[in-house]
Parts: C-alpha cells; structure tokens; sequence
C-alpha cells in the first residue's frame, strides 16, 4: 500500500475536528436544494467522453447505472452474476418507506426523517436523512412510471401497509416480493440502456481489486468468471454498490454471493470503513433446523401487522401450541412496548426474542424459537385476506419447514440480515479516496446503528437514481479527470498483486475446505459478535479470527483451475476477506463502549435491559482507517451533531 | 444448531449428474452416493455436501448457479429426472426440501438443454438471451427524474393484480427447459403482458411486442405450439393465458403498430 498517496487523499476529508462530512449550509430542508444548485454540471455535449465504472446491479448499481447512462455518459455496469437481475436486492420482501401521506394520518417527510433517525438510535448524520426522506416521495414516482405493479385498492390508488418503528402507514408494496419488482424496474431500465448503447454490462466479472492513480480511484480489476481471465477497466469515476456484508456471520438472511470483497479491497487502498460493527440481526426468520444448514430465510417483517409473537409462560413448556390456553402464554412484545406492540423495531424484537429464549421459553427444536401466530387475525379477517397479504411467505414457510402457517403458528427466530455499517462517505456519498462514491447498503449508510424495515430499499434507490447523478457530474466537472488507459503501471501493479493472490490460494493445498472456515467464523462471530456483546467475548474473538486466519492460508483447500469456473476460487477469495473484515468488526465492537440499535454491550444497559447510549463519548461515526497492519487500524471520527432533533433515549413502550 | 435427528431419519441417494469441464468439451453423465442426507436439507444443501466430500478427495465439486436459496433471484434450475426444478409443483431446486424424495432414490440431475442456453459447466447454463430480449423492448420508457405523482393515473386493482402475477417471472428458464420446442414464449409473453396491462405501458405496447418477439426469434429459441409444459415447470405458475393474450397483442400490432419503413410484418414466426 502506497502510504504517500493514503496522505494526500485523506487529507481532503480531514480538518481538526476529526472527519469532515462535507454538509452544505443552510436549514436541513434547504441544504440538498441549494446543493443542487450549487454543484457544477456536465454539459451533454461533454458527457459521452466521461466513463463511469459501476460495480454491483442491485437497486443502487442498476439505478445508478441506468441514470447516467440517461444522462449520456459513458457508463460501464459490472456483476458477478450472469444477470443484473439477479441481485440480492431481490429477496427484499416487505416494501418500500416513502413519506406521501397519502393515508392522511400525519405522515410527512420531517415524520420520516425523525422516524428514521430515532430508529437507527440517534447514530446517524441528520441531514443525509433528511435528504433521504425528501427523495422518497420522487422514487415511488419513478418506480410506477417505470410499471412497479405497487399494490393497489380498488379505487386504484396505491395501498400502503405499516412497518417497525413506526406509526403511520407509509410503506408500498407489491405483495411479498417488493424488492423483486423494484429490482426488475430498475434491470429493465438498465437494458434499455445496453439497447441503446449507453450502458456496456458486464456479467459474470467479479472486482477485485480497485486501481488508485494520484490519490484518485481511476479504475477496477476483474476475474471473468467463466475464462479467469484478469483485466482492467479504466475509469473517471467508480461506484461501489456491492451490497452487505452480514455474510461474514456465514449463516444469514443473504444470499449465497453476497460479500465484501470489492470494499474491504476499496479499504485496503485507503477508503475508510464507517461503523463495522453496526449490524442488524432481523427478528423474523425461520430457525436454524441443523448443521446442513447453508443459509436461513427471512419471513418479511409486515408480518408483524398481523401476527402475533408470544411464547409459553413456563419455561420447559412442550405442548403443542394450541394447547397453551392464552392465560398461559406471553406475548411479550405487546406486554413490553404496548404502543408499538408486535410492530417493536427489530433490534428490540430480536433481543427480546433472544432473551425469553436464553430463558428456556423458546420453542421448536432446540428451543430458539418463538410463534408468529395468525389465529387472531385470521378469525379477525378471515383467511382470505391474510392470504391476499402473504401469500407467498406462507408457501415459503410451509416448503422450508413442512408446516402450515395458517394452522399452527409460525415458528420464527433471529438473524443475520443486513449491515449498516459500510465504506465511510461524506454527503455526496464520496469515499476517503476522491472519484470512489459507494452506495446502498455497501455505504455506512443513513441508517445509524439500527435501520427500520422498508428503507433499504429506499436508502439504495436515493442513491442510485437521485444523488449519485448529481454528485458525480459535480465531481467530474472540477476535477476534470485526465485520461488515463491500462497502459498506466498502477494498472500492471494491481493485476499482478490480484494473480499473487489467486495463486496464493490455489497454491496453499491444505486440507480443509473453504466452506469449514467461512462456518467457523461465523460461529465465532455470532456468538461473541452477535446480539449480545461483551469485553471479555470480543477480546476472545480477536484472539480467535486472526488464528483462523493463520490456518486458512496454511490448510485451505482450493481445487486448481483459475482459466475457467472454479466456485471454490470463487467462494475462498471471498471467505479470505471476510476472515479480515471480521477483525475490524469486533475491533470496532470492542471500542464501543456503549449499546446503540443492533450494536448491544452488555456493559451498558437502562435497569429493564433495554440499550443504553453514551452520548457524551460515543456520538459519533468511527472511520477506520487500514494501516497496513489489521490488528491496529487508525480510528477518525465524525462528530454527529443533532441541531433539528433532540437526543432521547428510544422508547417503544 | 441441533438438530437432535436419529441416523435412522438420514437418507442415503444415488445421483446421475451430467459433468461438463466447459462450453467446447463433451460432458457425460457421472454417478455419485449422496450419504447422510437429512430430510429438513434443500436440494442445493444436499448437493453441498456431495462437494463437500469430493473437495475432501480433490475432486472437483459439481458446478451449479445459486444465490438467493429463497426461490426468488432464479439463478438456480436443473432437470431433475428430466423434469425442470424436480417435481415438486411451484418450486425452484432450492426449496425442494429432500422429504420430498425416499430413502435409497436414484436421480438423474442434468443442465436445462435448449440451443439459445449452451452449457457453460456442469449445471450452469448461458442464459443471457433473455437480457437481450429485455432489451429489445422490456421496458417502459421512464428516465429518472420525468415521472408524474405516483397516484395521478389510476390503475384498477384487477390489472395491477395481473400485471403483477405476469411480473412475477424470476427469469429461471426453466420454462424453456421444459419446452420439448425449446421456447421462450412463456418468459416474452410475461413480460409483454405485464407492461401491457398498465396504462404507463401503453404507448410503447405495439414496438414492444413486435421486437421483442422477434428477438426472441432471432436468438433460436424454438416456437410455441401450446404444448403448456412452461406452464407447469414455471416456479411462479405464470399462466398460458398471458400467451395468448400476447398473440392477441402480437396480431394487433401487426396492423396497428405498423408503419412505413417498420420493416416486413413478421407473420412467419420460427419458420427459420
């Protein structure tokens, strides 16, 4: 790693008072307008010259990608699927926040923001929230435009259903697949522009590795996948929108693919990581039901409008639900929180999940479990209508668990879902390294230490099809990039490092495979780094990982074959990155002596055991800087300043 | 993590699996025992542990394309005993679960077999035809930033419903795997119908039928001939009737859509 170079950029972002995020001035509901305004253009004439790599074709890859190339730049899109439409966007189930007030029940895009804010527990920069809620009205706009078969009532306006964390109903949704059909608007638009010319997709590449020339991120190496060939990509600016990386826990709600490596590459070559150990484990998933198991599945968390979670009063309690008369179970979500009941945000519901089962409460085999019990609603609405809800979660409960959930209640348990930790941006979504802008859930996002349901979606959408446009055309217009090709050495240097490192893997020959570490280190992540965390288990999991580490790079077994598909070479390359990342995980856990959203010490917690933050010394966003050596990362802070809301410690209740 | 199952409940199989080292080598077919196999494991987890093994005897482990594991993303899909996804009705391989099979079972697993998707290896096929038919006319016209208030055109509840069941295509393939014509009609018909239903698709609807008809001809994707085999393979249980109301599209266009320097009318479908 060229420290010099680290210096020079970082020192754009750096000022006394720790990092500077680059808000604008103004009121908060000025500040993105007048930005607007005050950012330069890129006049069309100029554009087509102008290349943009985008690495990732989820939600923020596919409208960032489809945007500019609108806009008659240069664009070129990369994945590592054999199509964009294949991102795990696609499993978002519940839907999507928008602040329209279209139910009239006191819905506004300050409610949105404030909501959004206060559920990720008040460790979030307020004016990118508010710049998020402001925006979410024009994506629902652009969705319908684009032929989003939103749900709708019979007037045929759009319908709208609650989420966690809030009270009014906001979220859109087109049945149990939101995500997909967001996803597929954004794919379509997308191949409009490949039809067109604009936009150049290239499926089946997988980053890895990003090329920095005079501090500036001017290009990308990847391995096809399917030839092992390893090329380069030149470009004026690159975006990262790769995505989670809740896989470093292995068993979680992502899907197989999904990984950290482009931005723990990104990081390796000077972009600061924000808040690592912000994670969300998701309270509503099927349970783990043995040691097979490859991944788990989230049950949508709209569910919680009409289901019901209780356990029996008695702990040891084996008979079958129905058997429990009601005076005898607990549904202690609604006992705990009564104004937001079932509805709880889901760093809360899943601790107090955890909690009734470390209680010998839970149920199911192996007694991590809880019911999610329709009875109520369904002797309420009638089956019919719960089948028009959830439908397809239903049937997908009942092929993964063999039961049916209109019968007996659901059973459910926590998870790994998705991180809001991410690569560290200021307000024009810019990395540590000029001309890397990272977006959706690979950026530390909007969400603070907690994010509600139904903003990811909303969060990756802002991105891509709002901001990045604005953002990047400002970029390109004042530092106006020289060109630069492959021919360039930092080319050469990053292809030949990104060979060493394929040929270290191959060349190891050990005995384990790499599925048995990717497993073990996510044991070890979830039980000292999960929803519960403490000194003594952080510091025995920092001890443990970089041992992990020692072994997979002596005993791993990666089967030859670089010059065609080699999943393992795939899947090791990953498990290698995720096997750092997972340090800087628990390092960033350990320094953060106080509990905020999914981050919970057990060190610091109110008299009832809910989280209790530190205001006084942990306000703030921790940007990890690599040094060159994992154990010691370099800690920069941005102080987070709340001047539209008060700090107040959550209550549901 | 326990699963408390008795070694009595593990399922012992026998798989035929069609290996393939890559696009230009012949495959064939090779047996491997699937040992303590739970019936709670998916498909692709039962898989999982056949490579487990062979990466144990430097083997190499049997290539297939999978994400998600939810049944939404479509990446998976392969023959099962010659039947797309297995035949397990409204599933993709992933949420087969393995108690949907017995103790001592024989299976033949191979990759979808169509000339517009060539094998890649293994059980992985190209299917990027289908991008290109999105291409050519998959979309609605929409650049960001142009739309008007999400609530401004009405759209009765019946056709988003419709649209929506259309839409529910996860782009498997399997529906052109199950084809004995090898046709893609199922996939272009879902996408056409779903645009087609909504008053935002309307002004594109003549173009958007005729070209990506004619690109899905063009990739050598065989023709339909209402055999309804996509019908029953399809993990979302797309309908045929979107078919049809496609050709009713795909005729109306014809006449309607056309102008002057269009270029010919495209009545001879397949005849290739």
């Amino acid at each position: 790693m060229d420290t010099e170079t680290t210096v020079r950029h970082t020192a754009a972002h750096l000022v006394d008072g720790g990092l500077d995020a680059k808000v604008p001035p103004g009121p908060i509901d000025e500040k993105w307008e007048r930005h607007r305004f005050d950012m330069k253009l890129v006049s069309p004439a100029n554009r087509r010259g102008y290349t943009i790599l985008i690495v990732g074709s989820g939600l923020a890859g596919s409208a960032a990608a489809a945007s500019l190339g609108e806009l008659g730049y240069n664009v070129k899109c990369f994945s590592y699927h054999d199509s964009p439409r294949r991102a795990h966007s696609i499993s978002a189930q519940g839907g999507i926040n928008a602040a329209k007030n279209y139910r009239n029940d006191g819905d506004s895009i300050f409610r949105l923001f404030y909501d959004t804010v206060k559920g990720g527990d008040f460790r979030a920069r307020e004016a990118n929230v508010y710049r998020l809620a402001e925006l979410s009205v024009n994506i629902i706009d652009q969705c319908v435009a684009q032929g989003v078969p939103f749900a709708r009532e019979y007037g045929g306006l759009l319908d709208n259903r609650s989420f966690g964390g809030a009270q009014v109903s906001r979220t859109f949704y087109a049945r149990g697949q939101t995500g997909q059909q967001l996803l597929l608007g954004a794919y379509q638009a997308v191949e409009r522009q490949v039809g067109l010319g604009t936009v150049a997709m290239h499926t089946r590449a997988e980053m890895l590795d990003l090329v920095v020339v005079d501090g500036c991120a001017r290009g990308i190496v990847t391995r096809d996948l399917v030839t092992g060939a390893i090329e380069s990509h030149p470009g004026d600016a690159v975006v990262l929108a790769t995505g989670g990386y809740a896989n470093v826990f292995y068993l979680s709600t992502n899907a197989k693919a999904s990984n950290a490596t482009a931005i723990w590459r990104a990081h390796k070559r000077g972009a600061f990581f924000g808040n690592p150990c912000f994670t969300q484990i998701h309270p509503t998933c099927i349970p783990v039901s043995g040691d097979h198991q490859s991944k788990l599945t989230l049950m949508s968390e709209s569910l919680r409008n009409d289901g019901r979670v209780w356990v029996p009063k008695k702990s040891g309690d084996t008979r079958p639900p129905d058997q429990i008369p009601p005076n005898e179970r607990d549904y202690y979500l609604e006992r705990k929180y009564p104004s937001y009941g079932n509805l709880a945000p889901r760093d809360i519901s899943s601790r107090a999940a955890k909690e009734v089962c470390d209680e010998g409460r839970g149920v199911g085999p192996g007694g991590r479990g809880v019911y999610l019990d329709f009875t109520d609603a369904i002797a309420r609405l009638g089956e019919r209508a719960i089948r028009e809800r959830y439908d397809n979660l239903f049937d997908m409960y009942e092929r993964i668990t063999g039961e049916n959930g209109y019968q007996v209640p659901m059973r459910i348990y926590p998870a790994a879902h998705y991180v809001m930790g991410g690569l560290w941006v200021d307000y024009n979504l810019m990395s540590t390294i000029p001309g890397l802008f990272v977006a959706g859930e690979a950026n530390f996002s909007d969400h603070g230490a907690n994010r509600l349901g139904a903003s990811a979606l909303m969060q990756g959408l802002a991105d891509g099809y709002f901001i990045l446009p604005y953002t990047i055309a400002d970029y390109i217009a004042r530092v106006r990039p020289d060109k630069v090709d492959t021919s360039h050495p930092a080319f050469r240097a990053v292809e030949e490092e990104v060979l060493g490192s394929i040929t270290r893997l191959l060349d190891v020959k050990g005995k384990r495979t790499v599925d048995s570490f990717h497993r073990e280190l996510g044991r070890i992540m979830w039980d000292d780094c999960g929803m519960a965390r403490n000194d003594a288990g952080l510091r025995r999991a920092l001890e443990k990982i970089p041992e992990l580490r020692a072994e997979f790079w002596k005993n791993v077994r990666v089967l030859e074959g670089n010059e065609e598909v080699n999943q393992s070479l795939e899947m090791a390359g990953r498990v290698a990155d995720f096997l750092e990342l997972g340090e800087l995980i628990c390092i960033d856990a350990l320094h953060r002596r106080e509990s905020c959203g999914g981050h919970f010490r057990e060190e610091s917690q109110t008299q009832d055991g809910e989280a209790l933050r530190d205001d006084e010394q942990f306000a703030y966003v921790a940007a990890w800087e690599y040094t060159g050596t994992l154990a010691r990362p370099n800690l920069h802070k941005e102080p987070l300043h709340f001047e539209y809301l008060q700090l107040t410690q959550r209550s549901y209740k | 993590m326990d699963a408390g199952l008795a070694d009595a409940a593990l399922m012992k199989l026998t798989l035929r699996v069609w290996r393939q080292k890559n696009a230009n080598i012949r495959g064939r077919f090779v047996t491997y025992a699937a040992k303590n196999i739970s019936p709670d494991m998916s498909f692709l987890e039962m898989l999982d542990v056949v490579n487990e093994e062979l990466i144990g005897r430097t083997e190499e482990p049997i290539a297939f394309e999978h994400d998600c594991r939810e049944g939404i993303c479509g990446s998976c899909g392969f023959m099962i005993d010659g039947v797309a996804h297995g035949l397990k009705r409204a599933t993709t391989v992933c949420q087969l679960h393995m108690r949907s099979f017995r103790d001592g079972d024989s299976l033949t697993i191979e990759p979808w077999r169509a000339k517009a998707f060539p094998v890649i290896k293994d059980l992985i096929v190209d299917r990027s035809a289908f991008d290109r038919i999105i291409q050519a006319g998959g979309f609605i016209s929409a650049p960001t930033g142009s739309a008007p208030d999400a609530n401004a055109i009405l759209v009765p509840k019946e056709n988003a419903d419709l649209a929506f069941d259309a839409a529910a295509c996860i782009g498997c393939g399997a529906c052109v795997a199950a084809c004995p014509n090898a046709s893609a009609t199922l996939f272009t018909a879902a996408k056409v119908s779903h645009l087609d239903l909504l008053p935002q698709g309307q002004p594109e609807r003549y173009h958007r039928v005729r070209n990506m008809v004619a690109t899905m001809d063009k990739e050598m994707f065989g023709s339909c001939t209402n055999i309804g085999e996509c019908e029953a393979a399809c993990p979302k249980v797309i309908s045929l009737y979107f078919i049809a109301r496609m050709n009713r599209g795909l005729i109306r266009a014809s006449f309607r859509g056309w102008k002057r320097g269009d270029g010919p009318l495209e009545f001879e479908r397949g005849s290739s």
